[in-house]
């Protein structure tokens, strides 16, 4: 039943195509393992380009290391001017770059799409005697390195959430004791053993739990309530901090604007399609679709905002 | 009680219809398969394995990756014993003892002692998580990183027992191995370190290149260097495939103390593989006999069926918090949550109530599971056996090209080929000067985790040293790690006067 209406789907989405060429081969590198958000996008990506009849067949490629950096370091050596090779990256990538100083920068890529969003929320322990923001907040007002804050890893979108809402406090975001997590299991588990007192994490990732009521959810990084969301807003409660993760997709430096725009058609039509919507409301991805200029105006803000907040912390060399 | 019943009528129901019974078969048989194969490992095949998800029903597909997952134990370690290229990082401890034997003619036997112990483990602690999941996976919360890293410190005071016949040569293993552990970058405050601007270092150095680098690589050249004008003929192989009585008597009792040790420490947050595979070996070679203790070093079987016996119930373990909490210990488990959430189930404290078939159709699973990878496993070991027949160019010939084609697998990169035969020439060096290689691995694997806790540890409680002492639980832990590193020489002290008197 589902395969029919999905093959109904793609014959309704191919028709309008009919008249392009369909590209043999795409690749698209995953700067990262097999299982993370990077390789989900990446797979999702590519099965909603073969279903949409775009590409024939995709080749994804899995390079972990450096939060993406070693990943985007050999797409720009090795698919110079392909016109059917995508990058995926996001805002982890860009508190890499800023983090490790790395040799490889946004600047060697071509932006072509931002897909998707994420929200943040920000989790206590049940056993946590703060029932609200207000109540973290005024505790680590008062006490800074005693309200240890769990998250990904250091310059990350969860250290730069933490650190915002410490500047929002009125305390220099070089007293944040926070505590980065890698692969999210053990940060989740030191939240739920009482460990920590605070965890920041993407909401998809720790729906479940709020859900099971193993953890009690604060508030949550988005400007206004969603309906499907159980959990108040960060910044209703007076901390004033609006924040989330994206992942987009690159495409390799020296492809013309011709190629470029064609790509563009490309993302967009596979990011419209009903495997990517599909998978989109599994992960409880925000439908955060921009492409080109305004996507290279939004990527150079972030990389200010994000480079600013890196220097703060003392991050890097 | 309540749960054997949803075992029996849930679970083995479901498990054993054919199509599922096909399923764990093909699983267990990839997972062996790809477990010799050095480089690839069960995190990446799952990985391969996922899209599968898309056309085969969740209690098939789950079955059949839980298959490759400890099929990948069973396998990795065949190439670790026969030849000393350990594939996974859970199986670098079984080529020390394992591959000595196999070169004395004792491949059958090391290898049948690491299946059967294995399946042994495998069955405990499938036991073991049907009965109590959910009670271990609260308790191993409360262990954060002050526990973990009193852990470690055990973990250190129980290996320095290893570090050879010269304690001196031991140390200095040691801290190489710590210090080539701190190549990359720091988590806690991510600065990198002796990375010298290299990029392909900042995530330090993957433990498979380092560990077929010292054995693979650094047994080559060495043998390509001396053992090649010794006389040829060394390794005669003497035709028992099977285990003897005495392999039997000497083996029980580490299987059960390997499978206590690892179960354990799978089911922890920080645990991992690595860590009771180091415990039970040091473990047996403090309590083995006199005689077997005297074997340590040129071949205990003992050596080999511990840490085997640890790294299967440690496998086992990481399901418990995967299953309760849907928390992913492992790579391996972290892609398994991920095959969850293909079919929208999302593991965790509400998945044995809403998919009660599932949960308990996959632990049933793991009890066949088990007794399939014995079945296929212990007929192979003749077979396998016979690669040791190979001429001596030649099977070094191919331990190199398998050592390299699994750096390479790891991340394709020209880059760890160049780490490979660096280190190889290290591995060749310490031999040659008799360093041991044990405390090298340890102190790389435990001694970068080490930091991390004790980092977390002084973060989270702002520097309070006296942490480790207040918390009883690590109080505990560290009591038995000082009465490691002292009762012994009190003991032979006793001993002595004892004699004098």
């Amino acid at each position: 039943m589902k395969l029919k209406t999905l093959l109904v789907s793609c014959l309704v989405a191919l028709a309008p195509m009919a008249a392009q060429a369909q590209v043999e081969q795409f690749k698209i590198m995953a700067p990262a393992n097999p299982g993370g958000g990077f390789d989900t996008i990446a797979r999702t990506l590519g099965e909603a380009l073969q279903a949409s009849g775009q590409v024939k067949s995709v080749v994804v490629e899995n390079k972990a290391g450096a939060g993406g950096a070693i990943g985007m370091a050999q797409f720009v050596n090795n698919e110079k001017g392909n016109p059917n090779a995508l990058l995926v990256a996001g805002a982890v990538t860009v508190g890499a770059l800023e983090t490790n100083k790395s040799p490889v920068n946004f600047g060697m890529v071509t932006p072509i799409s931002r897909l998707m969003g994420e929200f943040n929320v920000i989790v206590v322990p049940t056993a946590s005697p703060y029932k609200s923001i207000k109540d973290l907040m005024a505790a680590y007002k008062a006490n800074p390195g005693a309200v240890s804050i769990g998250g990904g890893s250091a310059g990350g979108i969860d250290h730069i959430m933490a650190s915002l809402m410490s500047e929002k406090a009125g305390v220099d975001p070089d007293k944040l004791n926070y505590i980065p997590f890698a692969g999210g299991g053990e940060g989740k588990a030191a939240v739920l053993g009482n460990q920590i007192a605070a965890y920041i994490s993407g909401y998809g990732e720790l729906a479940d739990l709020i859900k099971a009521g193993k953890v009690r959810a604060l508030g949550i990084s988005a400007a206004t309530r969603n309906p499907d969301i159980p959990v108040p807003t960060i910044r209703e409660q007076g901390t004033d901090v609006v924040v989330y993760n994206w992942r987009g997709v690159f495409a390799p430096p020296g492809i013309n604007a011709a190629q470029k725009a064609q790509l563009i058609k490309m993302v967009e039509t596979a990011a419209k399609s009903p495997t990517w919507k599909a998978k989109a409301e599994k992960f409880e991805w925000l439908d955060m679709l921009q492409s080109g200029d305004s996507f290279q105006t939004f990527l150079n803000e972030d990389i200010k905002r994000t480079a600013v907040t890196v220097k703060k912390l003392k991050l890097g060399n | 009680m309540e749960s054997l019943n949803a075992l029996f009528s849930l679970g083995f129901a479901t498990a054993l219809t054919p199509a599922n019974l096909l399923w764990a078969l093909l699983g267990c048989t990839l997972g062996t398969a790809i477990g010799v194969l050095p480089g690839i490992g069960p995190a990446v095949t799952v990985a391969l394995l996922l899209p599968v998800t898309q056309s085969v029903d969740p209690t098939g597909a789950l079955i059949m990756l839980a298959g490759v997952y400890y099929g990948a134990m069973f396998g990795g370690s065949t190439t670790s014993i026969l030849l000393n290229t350990p594939g996974e990082a859970g199986s670098i401890v079984s080529a020390l003892e394992g591959n000595k034997m196999a070169k004395a003619g004792r491949a059958g036997p090391a290898l049948s002692t690491a299946a059967i112990g294995s399946f042994i483990a495998g069955s405990i602690a499938t036991v073991l998580l049907t009965l109590l999941a959910p009670i271990i996976a609260g308790f191993a919360l409360q262990l954060g990183p002050v526990e973990t890293f009193s852990l470690m410190m055990m973990t250190f005071a129980a290996v320095s027992a290893v570090l050879g016949n010269s304690p001196l040569k031991g140390f200095i293993a040691l801290m190489l191995g710590l210090a080539i552990g701190l190549i990359g970058i720091e988590p806690q405050s991510g600065q990198s370190r002796f990375t010298f601007g290299l990029m392909p270092l900042i995530d330090g150095i993957d433990i498979v290149v380092i560990a077929m680098g010292l054995f693979a690589v650094g047994e080559t050249l060495y043998t390509a260097t001396y053992e090649n004008k010794m006389k040829a003929g060394l390794e005669t192989l003497t035709g028992r495939f099977w285990m003897t009585k005495e392999d039997w008597k000497r083996s029980w009792k580490p299987w059960l103390r390997g499978t206590a040790i690892g179960f354990p420490f799978g089911t922890l947050p920080a645990g991992g593989t690595e860590m009771p595979t180091f415990l039970s070996y040091s473990a047996e070679r403090k309590l083995a006999s006199p005689e077997a203790q005297k074997e340590f070093g040129k071949g205990a079987i003992e050596g080999v069926a511990g840490p085997e016996a640890a790294n299967n119930a440690a496998v086992t373990g990481t399901l418990v918090p995967l299953l309760t909490l849907g928390i992913p210990t492992s790579a391996t488990a972290a892609i398994m949550l991920s095959a969850f959430q293909q079919y929208n189930i999302v593991p965790g404290p509400l998945l044995f109530d809403t998919n009660p078939e599932l949960v308990w159709g996959l632990i049933a699973s793991l009890y066949i599971g088990n007794v399939m990878l014995l079945v296929l496993n212990l007929p192979l070991v003749g077979l396998w056996v016979q690669f040791l027949k190979v001429p001596r160019p030649l099977l070094y010939g191919g331990i190199l090209l398998l050592a390299t084609m699994g750096a390479y697998a790891l991340r394709q990169s020209w880059f760890d080929l160049m780490l490979l035969y660096i280190i190889g020439v290290l591995g060749f060096l310490m031999r040659r000067y008799d360093f041991p290689v044990v405390p090298l691995i340890v102190g790389l694997i435990v001694g970068p985790m080490a930091e991390k806790h004790f980092r977390r540890a002084m973060s989270i409680h702002q520097g309070d040293l006296t942490v480790f002492l207040t918390h009883p639980i690590s109080l505990a832990i560290l009591v038995v790690t000082a009465a490691i590193l002292i009762v012994p020489p009190l003991m032979k002290r006793r001993q002595k006067m004892l004699q004098a008197a």
